[in-house]
């Protein structure tokens, strides 16, 4: 059995979204720019798929702009905003457990002469609003924080610090690439005036993302070039792309969430009921339904990913070993986790794909290879 | 990542060889922290200034393993001063070589060994300063 759970890295392409996409390769395969007809197709499809991403955050056509993923969403929307209120404030306030999409962007900012301040978190790596205040002062131009983490999927309270940005007329930007179609933004309730989102976390095509900007919010665009997207982002819209993304935002429905809700108990019940030693990082409530983060103590994360990959799981860890720079990852230290126990972190992320099936596999697989490792290990 | 290891290594992670502790060593030798994330302990029966048995106990990634396996199987039969000459470069060469970065951490194995050694040696240095 193969088992694929990895999505909060990647997903797998929906069938459904590959085949509408097929035909905008081939047949309406215009500029959206042109006037002639196969630009008017092309700007057709453009139209109706910014409509779904907007009516997706109860927003208006106008404040979607398509990009090329997360990660340049990220870095035009800190970028972007940092640059156009330059003579209004140099500061910026983060938090310690960004992707490094938003935490490179500030530390960019930071040669540019802007001043970041990074947010602790507590144990189950949500932020201290109390310490969002205090952070705040009269240079604050920005606050930039994830509504979803990938690595332990907790979710911070966005309408309070979208309130407190708010109330202190800061702008505020998430990062909500890893919650996009899991947790709901209406953009009318919640005070919030940027959010990058990612096509292919949600089983769209890689190399598509959007960015909700709120109607007035100061933007410089960060790539010169033609006015397309609003004059916010230049470069010939990736319509294929963009097609598949409102397609597979399309297909997402409630009824995923609360499998994948099910599919997340019974994978950390299993796995704690059948493996001792065994500790969940991040929270239990108020976690995305997809992300599963457990870290086997006395073994070491790399070991375990490799010996179920050779069981055709795929899995992720916090690990140094397994990063280039051999440090743990930075979420989990921010949220005080002893570095051994960092290393024996596993993350699972599971999809609208995955079944009951494959995480019995799963739970059933792991014991013996954990015992093994356990039985060579010195701390043990 | 996981593209950098060689089919060696690879098959040396799976398959590793001596692992496990060892009843009543003659010497025991432990390097790394938990912090950094490799910890090794290698456990020695030496008769006759030879490396009768060895075992080791690895907490570590795939190149911690692996590299604990060949090193047991390189000093198993040897004298002490045959390996004591044996060094990370020499594991990781048995190996068909490790991902760059895994020089450092992971391939220390050999310095459990060594340090296995040291302590066996002056445990009998001492005994022979004592019936002096
Ligand atoms: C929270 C978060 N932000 C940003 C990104 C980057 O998105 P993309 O891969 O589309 O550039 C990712 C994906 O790795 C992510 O998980």
């Amino acid at each position: 059995m193969k088992v694929y759970l990895d999505n909060g890295a990647t997903t797998m392409t929906d069938p459904q979204v590959s085949d509408t996409m097929a035909k905008y390769f081939t047949e309406v395969y215009g500029n959206a720019s042109s006037l002639h007809s196969f630009g008017k197709s092309a700007k057709e499809a453009l139209d109706i798929s910014r409509r779904i991403i907007a009516d997706s955050f109860n927003a208006d056509s106008r404040e979607i702009i398509f990009t090329s993923g997360g990660t340049e969403s990220d870095n035009l929307a800190i970028k972007g905003v940092a640059r156009a209120l330059k003579d209004k404030g140099n500061h910026i306030i983060t938090s310690k457990i960004e992707h490094p999409a938003v935490l490179n962007s500030c530390k960019s900012l930071e040669k540019e002469g802007f001043r970041i301040t990074y947010l602790d978190v507590d144990e189950n790596a949500f932020i201290d609003l109390n310490q969002l205040k205090e952070s705040i002062t009269a240079e604050t131009i920005l606050v930039t924080l994830m509504h979803a983490n990938n690595e332990v999927g907790t979710i911070q309270p966005i309408r309070r610090i979208g309130q407190i940005c708010k109330d202190n007329n800061i702008i505020f930007h998430t990062d909500a690439v890893q919650s996009y179609t899991k947790v709901d933004i209406d953009t009318k309730k919640i005070p919030v005036d940027l959010i990058s989102i990612s096509s292919h976390k949600i089983h769209g095509p890689k190399g598509v993302g959007a960015l909700y900007i709120k109607k007035g919010t100061p933007l410089t665009k960060l790539s010169d070039g033609g006015s397309h997207e609003f004059d916010v982002r230049a470069g010939t819209e990736n319509i294929s792309g963009i097609v598949g993304f409102a397609k597979s935002v399309d297909l997402s429905t409630p009824e995923h969430i609360k499998l994948q809700n099910r599919l997340k108990d019974q994978l950390i019940d299993g796995i704690q009921r059948s493996i001792p030693d065994t500790v969940l990082n991040g929270p239990r409530d108020n976690r995305l339904c997809s992300n599963i983060n457990i870290s086997f103590r006395y073994i070491e994360g790399e070991s375990l990913l490799m010996h179920l990959d050779m069981k055709e799981i795929a899995v992720s860890t916090g690990s140094a070993c397994s990063s280039k720079k051999l440090e743990p990852s930075h979420v989990l230290l921010a949220m005080g986790i002893r570095p051994e126990h960092a290393h024996g972190s596993i993350r699972f992320t599971i999809s609208r794909f995955t079944t009951k099936e494959e995480i019995d596999y799963t739970i059933d697989t792991l014991k013996p290879i954990v015992e093994k490792l356990r039985a060579i290990s010195p701390l043990k | 990542m996981m593209d950098d290891y060689n089919e060696k290594v690879i098959d040396n992670f799976r398959n590793p060889k001596n692992m496990g502790s060892m009843d009543n060593p003659d010497a025991e030798g432990e390097v790394g922290n938990p912090t950094c994330g490799d910890i090794m302990k290698v456990f020695l029966k030496i008769d006759n200034n030879i490396i009768k048995d060895i075992k080791v106990k690895t907490f570590g990634c795939v190149a911690a393993i692996a590299t604990s396996s060949k090193m047991t199987e390189l000093a198993l039969g040897k004298t002490l001063e045959e390996a004591k000459d044996l060094t990370r470069d020499m594991v990781a060469k048995e190996l068909g070589g490790l991902p760059a970065q895994k020089m450092h951490c992971s391939n220390l194995s050999v310095e459990a060994l060594h340090k296995a050694i040291d302590n066996y040696q002056k445990k009998h240095m001492t005994k022979e300063h004592t019936t002096d």
